[in-house]
């Protein structure tokens, strides 16, 4: 199952692998995944800077979830190499938050809001570390960085949408990463929360975290972002948003699926 | 009242009450899971494996019957793969009729087979044998403080309190990744906990505790616990670690009150025979489930979180 490694090994041992960016906050190299017979990402390679916010763009089906997971090991990939920091990911993940699509998980689950916040300290905790009042305090704070502190002792199957996507990027607060990936955070909540996790993921930015988002709405890309990747089964283009979200990049991602007219606000939309 | 008890009660009762914890604490997590149909599938598979394992060795020992069971179990895997994928059916109706095969294959081989000098036909395999593992030793209270008393204990109560001990020290010890994993299975992942191979121990827990209950009690009491006291706990809480405690509570109360109702109730009725502890059990906690649907606290609540969620 070991994919094949191209790096190259210095007298030290250490991997070096060739075209990384040491200063990148994440790196994909040559990742396929596939389900089934047909690959849903192909051969991609993706760079994601430090200190920045970058999404991840694109139609739907072109496998932009895919790559997230794949990139974390949540879903196995056929080959490709995955790097945080600059060290494999399996080496990195204690400086790795995620936040998965909300609609993956059973909210009837018997728990509360503080309780799932908790679950992000579980590495800290290991399998039966006591968890003490200090990290009840730390994950009351995250909660309360999304405004949702009143909530800690209501059963999660009583959250909005709204809330529990809250709840979620509370989560990965404890976790207290450098890189935070998110999967489509913004997918089916209300404007004022929307507003609420923009904010978070800005301070995070500003306190020199890396932000990796699966986005799906065009509109708010220039808004939101600093970098973007936009990706349909194979990378079409990845750079800042200034200079690569463009209409002609647009147009060859999401092909004939968006018209002309709407590409073109899109692209130009915020860039004056 | 007190002898009596001792002799012809307490240890019936005891290895019911440790069956039923032990199958009812895996329960939990395969019901939050959606995989409760596997609790039901292990104790149908694990007849013609246990079946099969005596008819070589030749005794009923515990190690043989859970290799057997684990053949048994890995076949079933490889049936249920074959009808999927030959069939081209979903993989529930799969299970279905893998499952159910294999259990009328186990009842058969029994059948046919001279298992005479053993306690192991049919009658056995679907409501043990609860009635008959009494402590002939025992005259009182007293005999739990002498050595020669306590040597002639039924060996399955030894064995049944080993299987519950296990099942309760790995539900402590892996409580975290149990529960973190069958929340947020893509979250575990990222954590780089091995979600696979917890789910794989929950089911192998599941099975051993299956087939050390199922030779003292029966698959009837197997499949009822897996899935009515974790079920009906459901409905009194909403807290991971309250439902686990009331599973216990609803096992362990399905265990000795279904004992004392088949033991005595038919006499209160004006009835001469005891009717069959494992099925009394069965169905008392079939009973709670009931009530716990009717009055449990959140017994509603999963309506409400639907229209919440709009």
């Amino acid at each position: 199952m070991a994919p094949f490694e191209p790096e190259i090994v210095t007298t030290d041992g250490q991997l070096l692998p060739a075209a990384v960016p040491a200063d990148a906050a994440l790196s994909i190299r040559s990742a396929t995944v596939s389900y089934g017979d047909k690959p849903a990402v192909f051969s991609v390679d993706a760079t994601f800077p430090s200190g920045a916010m970058s999404a991840i763009v694109g139609p739907n089906g072109a496998g932009k979830s895919t790559l997230l997971k794949a990139a974390l090991g949540v879903i196995p990939r056929v080959s490709g190499d995955v790097f945080v920091f600059g060290e494999p990911v399996e080496k990195a993940r204690d400086r790795i938050a995620y936040v998965p699509q909300r609609a993956s998980v059973d909210w009837d689950f018997p728990t509360t809001v503080l309780d799932v916040v908790q679950m992000g300290l579980y590495p800290r905790l290991g399998l039966l570390g006591r968890l003490g009042g200090a990290m009840r305090k730390e994950a009351l704070f995250c909660l309360d960085r999304v405004g949702m502190a009143d909530f800690a002792n209501r059963q999660i199957g009583q959250l909005s949408g709204g809330q529990q996507q809250r709840v979620f990027l509370a989560r990965a607060l404890a976790q207290d990463a450098d890189l935070y990936l998110l999967d489509e955070p913004f997918a089916g909540v209300d404007a004022a929360t929307e507003r609420a996790i923009i904010d978070v993921l800005h301070s995070l930015k500003a306190d020199g975290k890396a932000v990796v988002a699966v986005h799906h709405d065009l509109a708010t890309v220039r808004e939101y972002f600093d970098h973007v990747f936009m990706i349909n089964v194979r990378r079409m283009a990845e750079g800042p948003v200034d200079i690569t979200f463009t209409t002609a990049a647009l147009q060859s991602t999401y092909g004939g699926r968006l018209a002309a007219t709407h590409l073109s606000e899109l692209a130009l939309s915020g860039a004056g | 009242m007190g002898a009596e008890f001792v002799q012809f009660s307490l240890t019936p009762m005891l290895i019911g009450v440790l069956a039923a914890i032990a199958c009812a604490l895996p329960g939990n997590f395969l019901i939050l899971r959606r995989q409760a149909l596997i609790g039901d599938a292990i104790s149908h598979v694990v007849l013609p494996g246990i079946v099969v394992a005596f008819l070589i060795t030749g005794v009923v020992a515990t190690l043989p019957m859970l290799v057997g069971a684990a053949g048994a179990a890995l076949l079933a895997v490889v049936l249920i793969e074959g009808v999927r994928r030959l069939g081209g059916i979903e993989p529930g109706a799969a299970m279905g009729v893998v499952f159910t095969t294999m259990f009328a294959a186990g009842v058969l081989i029994l059948e046919q087979s001279d298992t005479s000098s053993v306690h192991l036909d049919v009658e056995h395999a679907l409501m043990g044998n609860l009635e008959s593992l009494v402590w002939f030793r025992a005259d009182g209270w007293g005999s739990l403080f002498d050595p020669v008393a306590l040597a002639s204990l039924p060996e399955e109560l030894p064995r049944m309190a080993l299987a519950c001990a296990l099942t309760i020290a790995l539900t402590l010890i892996f409580w975290r990744w149990l529960k973190i994993s069958t929340f947020d299975e893509a979250f575990a992942r990222a954590m780089g906990i091995p979600v696979r191979a917890v789910g794989f121990g929950l089911v192998t827990v599941a099975a051993i505790a299956a087939v050390a209950a199922f030779d003292a009690v029966g698959s009837i009491i197997v499949i009822s616990m897996f899935i009515c006291p974790p079920a009906a706990a459901r409905l009194m809480t909403n807290s991971l670690s309250h439902q686990v405690l009331w599973s216990v509570a609803f096992a362990t109360l399905s265990a000795v009150a279904g004992f004392a109702l088949a033991g005595y109730g038919p006499l209160w009725l004006g009835a001469v025979n005891a009717v069959s502890a494992a099925g009394m059990i069965a169905t008392v906690s079939g009973v709670i489930l009931a009530l716990a649907c009717v009055f449990g606290p959140h017994a509603r609540r999963l309506g409400e979180a639907a229209a919440n969620s709009n």
